[in-house]
């Protein structure tokens, strides 16, 4: 079983002869050109061991034997090229690429502002109405109530008027008998009197045969009276 | 069939346009790449906003984004009155990314792996720092090698270690992205090398070929990433250089 830190090595290894195995090639390849060795490339010798069978077989023109970005006779055309496309690309979003999209976002910028700005009118609008629904209805609950007051005192005091008539009445009516009564009694107690001479005739005429006169009567009936109503 | 993996980064010349004194301007295939960059730029960017929709398709949402990924770098490193560069920026951006990826497709030509192209390209955002600098700050822009609150006795050397650094900002812009254009390429050249040389070798080689070519997809997918963030890294750097030539205080 494999370590892993010994995979780790291994493949570092093997990527490392994989990159290095073209490299070696490469200036073989370019030194195998007859002429240019002579010129290029005096005295190295290019590695032989793992060298591809096919590098004797390229086709290498007069850029491979400098590498080819360091290849100082392209740069002038390159520079050219450059400055005169980035030049151009330069323009072209300056002018016409960027104003555009720069445009479009400034218009979608200002639909949202002005539908930002028009809700926000509508939930003013909204929120008015919602106020004066409820003034609405504060009103109408004030009224309800001053109605159902008003009402209820109305019927109070239509009640309290019953009442006070009713009782009125009814005081009316205890004082006449009231006054009855008192008058009953009072004539009842003056029959008192005649009936009290008449039982005293009556009781002494029993008792002694004779009927006494009514003036000696009443006088003794007064006398007891007095004494009665004295004690 | 060649076996040379810098083979690919050749100029071949089409025509010899003019001769100015023995420097030779011709017409390369390098040349045709740069305005393929240049088309491919400018009518995806016009195809995609032709209909000036409201709601955006698909390809006036790439468009878009880009424009707002660009404009919000620039935005937030240089400040507001850093968008006067934000056509520039831009350019740069597209170009190097569309040259990347496009060089990513076999038999094609990489533009951003030519050192000449890079260093030109980070010359040119160095020289509108340094001319920026000075036309709107005159010699106030030299302030930018002074950093502030620092002890006298300090002072020259980090005015020599600012100035080392300002220096080294167009070598390492242009190299970053040369280098890993001209190793991503080699690296996939030398992994078809292998493909094809083990599937020569017959029915076993055909196996062997497998391995390699897995290799191929992975890198493929690998230098897809490093071609966008090499032209992301290229804008940010871009866009924070220009800083300088804006608010060149500490």
């Amino acid at each position: 079983m494999m370590k892993p830190w010994k995979f780790s090595v291994a493949l570092a290894v093997t990527g490392v002869c994989l990159l290095a195995a073209p490299l070696a090639v490469a200036p073989k390849a370019a030194y195998a050109e007859p002429v240019r060795v002579a010129e290029a490339a005096p005295a190295q010798t290019a590695p032989g061991g793992h060298a591809v069978a096919g590098g004797h077989e390229n086709v290498v023109d007069e850029h491979a034997v400098t590498f080819p970005p360091f290849d100082a006779t392209t740069f002038p055309s390159q520079l050219l090229w450059l400055a005169i496309s980035f030049g151009l690309l330069y323009l072209l979003m300056s002018r016409v690429a960027l104003p555009r999209i720069g445009r479009i976002l400034e218009e979608r910028h200002d639909r949202i502002a002005d539908d930002l700005e028009e809700a926000v009118k509508h939930r003013t609008e909204s929120e008015a109405a919602q106020a004066a629904y409820e003034k609405a209805l504060n009103e109408a609950r004030t009224k309800a109530n001053t109605i159902a007051g008003e009402t209820r005192d109305r019927l109070a005091a239509d009640s309290d008027t019953n009442r006070k008539s009713l009782e009125a009445d009814l005081a009316a009516k205890l004082t006449a008998a009231e006054q009855r009564i008192a008058s009953t009694k009072s004539d009842a107690m003056s029959h008192v009197r005649g009936i009290a001479v008449d039982t005293t005739q009556a009781i002494v005429n029993t008792l002694i045969g004779s009927t006494p006169a009514s003036a000696d009567v009443e006088r003794a009936v007064d006398a007891a009276l007095t004494a009665k109503d004295a004690a | 069939m060649t076996v040379d993996p810098i083979h690919q980064f050749q100029i071949k010349r089409f025509a010899d346009l003019l001769n100015v004194s023995g420097v030779q301007f011709s017409f390369t295939n390098s040349a045709i790449f740069m305005f393929a960059i240049v088309a491919i730029v400018f009518f995806f960017l016009t195809y995609a906003t032709r209909g000036r929709t409201l709601v955006p398709g698909r390809a006036q949402s790439v468009a878009e984004m880009g424009y707002e990924f660009i404009a919000k770098m620039v935005r937030d490193s240089a400040g507001n009155e850093g968008m006067v560069f934000f056509p520039f920026v831009f350019s740069l951006f597209t170009f190097v990314l569309v040259a990347n990826i496009v060089g990513l497709i076999p038999y094609t030509f990489t533009v951003t792996a030519h050192l000449i192209v890079t260093a030109a390209l980070a010359l040119l955002v160095i020289g509108t720092v340094i001319v920026y600098g000075f036309l709107k700050h005159g010699s106030h822009f030299l302030h930018l090698f002074v950093p502030s609150g620092v002890p006298a006795f300090l002072l020259p050397f980090l005015v020599v270690i600012e100035v080392i650094s300002f220096l080294s900002r167009p070598i390492s812009l242009s190299l970053r992205l040369f280098a890993n254009m001209l190793a991503g390429h080699i690296a996939l050249k030398v992994f078809a090398f292998f493909v094809v040389g083990l599937a020569s070798a017959g029915v076993v080689g055909w196996f062997g070929a497998t391995l390699p070519f897995f290799m191929i997809v992975a890198l493929t997918a690998l230098e897809l990433l490093v071609a966008v963030l090499q032209a992301y890294v290229f804008a940010v750097l871009t866009s924070i250089y220009l800083n300088d030539a804006i608010h060149p205080g500490h």
